[in-house]
């Protein structure tokens, strides 16, 4: 069994489509919660959820053997990840049928990139 | 014989079995080790011993086994080596159990299964590699090219294509991407991607004489899909539209210069192929399941069926064109039809075809040149020389651009 990251990314500053009703917003819970139901039956979901936005981040980084912090992303870009899910597959044909399932789901394009350990999940 | 003519006859014998070997014995190694990068390192160690012993023992009468199971000894104490290759054994466990192969004397062989390289030429047609990777691994792992073969195919120098080979082969194991046929859901949108890679192979060896042997290759490849997927009905669509193509071969150039269908010797056309490919045309229009390859091979067969440019049944063509712009609804197959519909409505009717769609192809020569064609037919010289100009400016080739201008003169 391998380990799958599929994340989507947001673009700053930029809102794709027209804002949701709440009766569209409905819709596209229900589905991305039967999505994560059947992730979870299945045995494929190991985690996964949506991020705030990357003006709540901070970086820390080692400089002359102290740890300084600074506010803001660590990568200065347009675009940011915007939310993943972590999945065991059997093999990228696998992982690639879920992320298809995700794009479905979500009307976003979904970013498929192995895991090369996992650490004590690595079994 | 002289000496040195046997020698030679036996070395370009060796050469040629390890070509027809080598695809075979690089996808029976992965099925059994599961890793690319072994299979490749221990097939061609296998070849190295074999180009020795059989110059002087002669070729063994399964050539392919010898090789899997020399090469698969190979592997094994390769992997027996390290600890983690040990691991390794113990998970593939009996499969890849050392065996006393020809080479040590015994007489057992592990052939090769047919499935093998079809499984494997779906691994190298993975959609999720570029379109270039795909080919390249393709002639590498199935063709048996060397790596500086693939290069010389592709106009790149001997180090870039081995750091492309590298890259993907890195992107298909850490990936996991599968060595597998794809499952029945998944293959119509899988297949279109080998048949996509195996007819660029051969159009990149018709685009220029130096690389023609990536269109034997190509065939050779397409011949074996064939052979293993008898019941794909597009498969046998693609050898049948390269056999069709290569029939005309002959008479395309003359002294290095471009002829066209029209001025084409063709009593220069190769009959046998011909043949070969009406009689799959034929079995595909039995079969009924009509795809964009059987459909363009069915165009090239209804050309290949006249002994003249006019006595060509042009209705029935741009029929064809018809039914293949609505499976396969691009602005080329567009443009082919236009140029079709000049032979039956006139060139009036095509150029007003043509010029519809010319905002899609504006940077594509044979739109251009299509138009330069056609204007002349017309009577419009000046609007006709600047279209071959146009032409000419933005052809791909160097024999395309000689044509060219010259017609810009004519």
């Amino acid at each position: 069994m391998s380990q799958y990251l599929l994340s989507t990314y947001a673009v700053e500053g930029e809102v794709s489509g027209a804002p949701m009703t709440p009766g569209e917003m409905e819709t596209f819970m229900k589905r991305v919660v039967a999505l994560e139901d059947e992730m979870e039956a299945t045995g494929t979901f190991v985690f996964g959820g949506a991020l705030h936005d990357p003006d709540a981040a901070t970086v820390l980084r080692m400089e002359e053997g102290d740890v300084t912090m600074t506010d803001g992303p660590f990568v200065e870009a347009k675009e940011h990840i915007a939310g993943f899910y972590i999945i065991n597959a059997d093999d990228l044909d696998a992982a690639l049928a879920w992320a298809r399932k995700v794009v479905d789901a979500i009307g976003h394009p979904i970013e498929v990139r192995p895991f090369r350990a996992t650490g004590r999940v690595q079994a | 014989m002289t000496p040195t003519v046997a020698a030679h006859g036996a070395a370009t014998d060796v050469e040629r079995v390890f070509r027809e070997a080598y695809g075979q014995a690089v996808a029976a190694l992965v099925r059994i080790f599961g890793d690319i990068t072994l299979a490749e390192d221990a097939v061609q160690e296998a070849f190295a011993l074999a180009s020795e012993r059989w110059r002087s023992d002669g070729i063994p009468p399964n050539p392919a086994g010898w090789i899997v199971t020399t090469a698969r000894n190979r592997a094994i104490d390769h992997l027996r080596r390290t600890a983690r290759g040990r691991v390794l054994l113990e998970q593939l466990g009996t499969v890849a159990t050392r065996s006393q192969g020809p080479a040590d004397g015994e007489r057992e062989e592990d052939g090769p299964v047919s499935d093998d390289r079809l499984r494997l030429i779906f691994t190298c047609c993975h959609p999720a590699l570029r379109p270039e990777h795909r080919v390249a691994l393709t002639l590498r792992l199935l063709g048996g090219l060397s790596v500086e073969e693939v290069a010389r195919s592709f106009l790149v120098t001997e180090s870039t294509m081995a750091k492309r080979l590298v890259r993907a082969k890195y992107k298909i194991k850490a990936a996991k991407i599968p060595y597998r046929v794809p499952e029945e859901a998944d293959l119509p949108e899988r297949l279109r991607s080998v048949l996509s890679v195996l007819y660029l192979i051969y159009n990149t060896g018709l685009d220029d004489p130096e690389r023609a042997s990536l269109r034997s290759e190509a065939i050779r490849l397409a011949r074996a899909l064939v052979e293993l997927m008898p019941d794909e009905p597009e498969a046998a669509g693609l050898l049948a539209l390269m056999l069709l193509s290569e029939s005309r071969v002959p008479a395309r150039t003359s002294e290095g210069a471009l002829v066209l269908l029209r001025d084409q010797d063709r009593t220069t056309w190769d009959r046998a192929m011909i043949e070969e490919g009406h009689a799959i045309v034929r079995a595909c229009i039995r079969r009924g399941q009509p795809g964009s390859f059987q459909l363009q091979a069915a165009i090239q067969a209804v050309h290949c069926a006249s002994d003249s440019f006019e006595a060509t049944d042009w209705p029935q063509i741009v029929a064809l064109y018809d039914r293949l712009l609505s499976v396969m609804p691009t602005p080329v197959v567009a443009l082919n039809r236009a140029i079709a519909i000049a032979e039956v409505e006139g060139p009036g009717a095509a150029l007003t075809k043509i010029d519809a769609i010319a905002g899609d192809l504006d940077s594509y020569h044979l739109l251009h040149a299509a138009r330069g064609t056609l204007l002349r037919r017309l009577g419009q010289r000046d609007a006709s020389r600047a279209a071959f100009e146009r032409a000419a400016h933005l052809a791909a080739t160097e024999a395309d651009r000689q044509f060219l201008i010259q017609q810009i003169e004519e």
